[in-house]
């Protein structure tokens, strides 16, 4: 028995949201009578931080403290329309639809204020802690909240605003096929190191190491754990996740998502993140997304580690010791290939 | 049938109840007493979101009788937090940024406090033993053995 070192990478270029066009999102915003605002959704968090960054982008837009946002993504029945939380698409279209929903509201609550100091709105800045005042003369100020109650008791207005992004779908030109398929692309490379055991088969993945370029980072220790999370389920998807993993009989697989193989804590390997930002022309604020793509480079850099390692490619997924086993026997032994990076690189 | 009384503290309090024979210790706990911490997952002892201290132990709360907790006590992660101050632990899942839907997270928190009560200094081997029955789906483990280490570390404030 003998362990063979090998190491592949991968590089992304992953286009945010669907492409072609379409793919809307809506926001609403509205004012409460205490200040508060509560930003509707009908995109759905399930851990990414969803409801955190179209909280920051809300507050940031209006001016007002972060604390004094609340994100409800209750109920898609009542909520405005939205195409959903996939394809790598909420910062960036939820974002885009948040920040033309707070720009509305944030309109309407000046013009309230203006009305309680008798300026003009044009004049008036935010403090973003609560506050609204002249230009140039903070004296001259009103809270947000007596603006809302104001706006709401006296003024008889609506501080409101209603927020929808679309991308126009896109023509394909007959004579030449060319169109514009997608706004934003993020980038990523990843590389992976193994050791493939020889005699078992089995793939132990010693270190990852990669580089992400998401546009702006909105919050980057969100960011950090999305990444972190999405290389464990890249793992997961290339060596683990099948009804079937080590058995050819059906009968002999997982029963239920109980049995069904995946990577436990014993089984992560250490991994280092590199965050670059170029932020997008298009984008909230220039943030663009990590969603799928954490997973994605994660799949090609282990299968190209593994080629690295023992020369077997392995061309269905999850690469299982078997599947390697049967590659090493077909090729009649071990072939490890050069390792590419010098030796100064190499552990 | 007959329903039988059963009384455990659960988190320092006395509470008593009336459970089927064959009710399980998590049922009781979520319809019984509203202690909505022990999640529900798998209920067949793999997932580990349901698990409680018994008298200190770590155990599965889908997988325990709720009558076999008689003049026992019982601890989910509900019980941990003083007041508005939060337990260590607790501090540290949310400076690692240890929960992402967090549906494990009350799990993982008990199965660390079993370990820290017993290790105060764990290696991260032991820590990673620790929570190898809790099944995360979300963060990749890492952020939550960090947490734990972590917690470990800042021992001096460290309750039970």
């Amino acid at each position: 028995m003998a362990l063979y070192e090998g190491r592949g990478m991968a590089s992304v270029n992953y286009p945010i949201g669907m492409n072609l066009g379409g793919d809307p999102s809506q926001a609403l915003i509205h004012s409460n009578p205490d200040g508060k605002f509560t930003v509707a959704l009908s995109a759905i968090d399930l851990g990414q931080g969803m409801k955190q960054v179209s909280r920051q982008i809300a507050a940031e837009t209006l001016g007002v403290p972060i604390e004094d946002v609340y994100v409800d993504t209750a109920d898609s029945d009542t909520g405005p329309h939205d195409m959903g939380s996939f394809a790598s698409r909420g910062t960036h279209r939820m974002g885009n639809a948040v920040i033309a929903a707070a720009r509305e509201a944030r309109g309407v609550l000046l013009e309230a204020a203006a009305e309680e100091l008798e300026v003009s709105a044009d004049d008036l800045v935010t403090d973003g802690r609560g506050n609204i005042h002249v230009r140039g003369a903070p004296s001259r100020s009103i809270t947000v909240k007596a603006t809302a109650l104001a706006a709401q008791f006296k003024q008889g207005r609506t501080i409101a605003g209603r927020g929808i992004f679309l991308i126009p779908l896109s023509a394909v030109d007959a004579e030449t096929g060319e169109m514009n398929p997608n706004t934003a692309f993020a980038h990523a490379c990843l590389v992976a190191d193994v050791s493939v055991d020889d005699e078992t088969g089995e793939v132990t993945v010693l270190r990852m190491t990669s580089a992400y370029e998401l546009g702006r980072v909105i919050n980057p220790r969100m960011v950090e754990q999305q990444l972190a999370g999405g290389a464990w389920m890249g793992i997961s998807h290339a060596l683990y996740e099948t009804p079937e993993p080590y058995y050819p009989d059906p009968e002999h697989g997982p029963r239920d998502f109980n049995e069904y193989l995946m990577p436990g804590p014993g089984d992560i390997a250490p991994y280092h993140v590199t965050v670059l930002e170029r932020p997008a022309p298009d984008g909230p604020f220039g943030g663009k997304g990590p969603g799928e793509m954490c997973a994605n480079p994660v799949l090609p850099a282990i299968a190209n580690a593994i080629y690295n390692a023992v020369g077997v490619r392995v061309d269905e997924l999850p690469m299982t010791p078997e599947k390697i086993l049967r590659g090493i026997k077909a090729n009649g032994g071990v072939r490890p290939q050069p390792r590419r990076g010098g030796p100064a690189n190499w552990r | 049938m007959a329903k039988h009384p059963v009384q455990f503290r659960l988190n320092g309090s006395d509470r008593a109840t009336f459970v089927d024979g064959a009710e399980n210790l998590l049922n009781t706990l979520r319809r019984g007493l509203g202690d909505f911490a022990p999640k529900y997952g798998c209920g067949q002892g793999t997932c580990g979101v349901c698990t409680v201290l018994v008298d200190g132990e770590p155990h599965l709360s889908c997988l325990t009788l709720a009558v076999a907790c008689e003049g026992r006590h019982v601890e989910t992660a509900s019980g941990m937090a003083d007041g508005p101050d939060f337990h260590p632990l607790q501090a540290a899942f949310m400076d690692h940024f240890a929960a992402q839907c967090g549906f494990c997270t009350p799990g993982m928190l008990t199965a660390a406090r079993a370990l820290l009560a017993k290790n105060p200094n764990p290696t991260r081997d032991e820590v990673v033993e620790a929570i190898s029955g809790n099944i995360c789906r979300c963060t990749g483990y890492e952020p939550i053995i960090a947490a734990i280490l972590a917690a470990a570390g800042s021992s001096g404030a460290r309750r039970a």
